[in-house]
């Protein structure tokens, strides 16, 4: 097989580098070659509709899932071959924010957001103590240090566990549905504090989801996943407005491009409901 | 009767095969478990000794593990002190059994009852309880953010249980032991007037450090496998709350059984010792 003009990789500035990814589970091909580069301090939204994997692709990042095929290359570096060990110290700049916020339930917020610190740093309790604080406020969730994550709503445990995934300053933040399970206002929410963070910060963010809304809130470039393979990356205009028929169906089934701001609106409005969730 | 058809015939014939296939699926599936556990094994006595070491949550799953299971163990251990010492009267009444209660007592729980029944009470209540535990947490994602955060879940989360529980099975079955021989007691002195002096006396005279260590020593396997099958079969739930009903059920037999034919074979061991 010859690749035409095959392109060097890792691609230089990039944060992260997907190589011809190959996954199978059960016989399925959820991943069949993915490749995608993502380049430093940019936000990349990866769209696609329901377990097409791209939360598989994200737990490829950070090594959580090792491809069958193919290379994953981190600050330059094949994270594919890394032993769990070896992978440490590149796991302590990729953080993520799991779908349910995945905090540790017996213990309390303080505990929780402190656990990566107290893991990884030297840090003494009065500093932990202050970098808890700054942290909760910063996701706008001040004085709640004393609460179990069972005693918060939905919304708040992913803001907590978003607080939790900043705590070490990382350089690259995976998202896996960070609005999923979310009413419109909660979702609004997750979006700016992205958004706040994104400016602040200066990470990479790579963020899943299937919500258009929150795409075109944070994203500063878009990928489609369908089929195992990334069949568009470029702007979001692009993507609501290109001739691409998949994505245009999966844009135009949100909402999209109809592009007024009631439809979405209503549409986002329309799944919540649909949900049921009163997070 | 016709003779069954071809068709028929391929059919029966593929269902043998089915039933053969099923048993060798069947029978990896057991291997891939053990080479699992094996493999865990490993990796715990691996990085056993190495930083950082959990001393606070060791504590705290030596009193969740450990101390909150002396009720259990104790009342198991004191009834069945007074049933043997019953039942040895009754049983041995023709050879003058009421002489050997306290031999027949401490030998039976010192070198067997102890230990076993012991074990038996943990391996349902700790075993289950670590299933139940690891396993909401593995399918809640929470065992995926800690390794997400450069935290080994086996150093975190199996290692401070194993070793809880291999420290606290054998101080559980020493007490265990003193209190079933109690129990002996308190049947021989009221039930069957025998002096409590006498009873002491036959036992001191019987026992010898051999038949204690080997209990003991008997009880440290039984916590490893209690541990390492309760750790396992939580670490590796996959789907929802059901399959981690399915595994914790799954840990209180696997760890049962464990326990049963392992003693056997510790027993031939610390006998032929």
């Amino acid at each position: 097989m010859t690749t035409p003009a095959a392109a060097p990789h890792p691609a230089p500035g990039s944060a992260v580098d997907l190589v011809d990814v190959r996954k199978t589970y059960e016989g399925r091909a959820v991943l069949a070659g993915a490749s995608l580069t993502v380049r430093a301090g940019e936000t990349m939204v990866i769209l696609g509709p329901s377990g097409t994997g791209k939360s598989v692709l994200l737990r490829h990042i950070n090594g959580l899932t090792k491809p069958d095929e193919g290379q994953v290359f981190v600050f330059g570096q094949d994270v594919v071959p890394l032993s769990e060990e070896e992978m440490a110290p590149v796991r302590l700049r990729v953080s993520m924010l799991f779908q349910g916020g995945a905090l540790f339930d017996s213990m309390n917020v303080f505990d929780n957001v402190a656990f990566p610190m107290r893991e990884h740093t030297p840090m003494n309790p009065s500093e932990i103590k202050k970098r808890v604080a700054e942290k909760l406020s910063l996701v706008g969730l001040p004085g709640t240090q004393k609460k179990m994550p069972a005693e918060l709503s939905g919304g708040m445990r992913k803001r907590v566990a978003l607080a939790r995934s900043i705590a070490l300053d990382p350089e690259i933040i995976l998202f896996d549905e960070p609005t999923t399970g979310l009413d419109p206002l909660n979702s609004e929410k997750i979006n700016e504090l992205i958004h706040d963070l994104n400016q602040r910060m200066k990470a990479t963010f790579i963020v899943v989801t299937h919500d258009i809304v929150s795409a075109r809130a944070i994203a500063d470039r878009v990928a489609f996943l369908h089929g195992g393979i990334f069949e568009f990356v470029g702007s979001f205009d692009e993507a609501a407005h290109g001739a691409h028929p998949i994505l245009s169906d999966f844009f135009r089934s949100q909402g999209f491009p109809a592009g007024t701001e009631a439809a979405a609106i209503a549409s986002a409005a329309v799944r919540a409901l649909e949900k049921g969730d009163p997070s | 009767m016709a003779a069954p058809s071809e068709t028929t015939v391929f059919y029966r014939n593929l269902r043998w095969l089915r039933f053969v296939d099923g048993f060798g699926r069947r029978g990896s599936g057991a291997l891939d478990y053990l080479g699992g556990i094996a493999e865990m094994t490993g990796q715990v006595f691996g990085g056993l000794f190495r930083k950082p070491l959990y001393r606070q949550e060791i504590l705290h799953q030596m009193d969740e593990n450990g101390v909150k299971s002396l009720g259990i163990t104790n009342v198991t251990a004191l009834f069945t002190g007074m049933v043997l010492a019953l039942q040895t009267a009754y049983s041995l009444a023709a050879f003058g059994g009421k002489l050997f209660i306290g031999r027949v007592v401490s030998l039976s729980l010192v070198r067997e009852l102890g230990p076993v029944l012991t074990a038996l009470m943990v391996g349902g209540r700790v075993g289950a309880g670590i299933t139940a535990e690891l396993g909401s947490m593995t399918v809640t994602e929470q065992v995926d953010a800690m390794r997400a955060m450069a935290v080994s879940p086996i150093k975190r989360l199996v290692t401070p249980r194993f070793i809880a529980v291999v420290v606290m099975l054998p101080i559980l079955t020493a007490l265990a032991d003193l209190l079933g021989i109690l129990g002996g007691l308190l049947i021989a002195v009221y039930e069957l007037s025998i002096s409590a002096s006498f009873y002491f006396n036959s036992i001191w005279n019987q026992l010898r450090i051999s038949d204690i260590s080997s209990g003991l020593g008997k009880s440290f396997f039984f916590a490893m496998e209690i541990a390492l099958i309760g750790c396992y079969n939580g670490l590796t739930v996959k789907g929802g709350a059901t399959s981690v009903g399915i595994a914790t059920t799954r840990t209180v037999v696997a760890a049962s059984i464990s326990i049963l034919i392992s003693d056997f074979f510790l027993t031939k061991l610390f006998l032929a010792l």
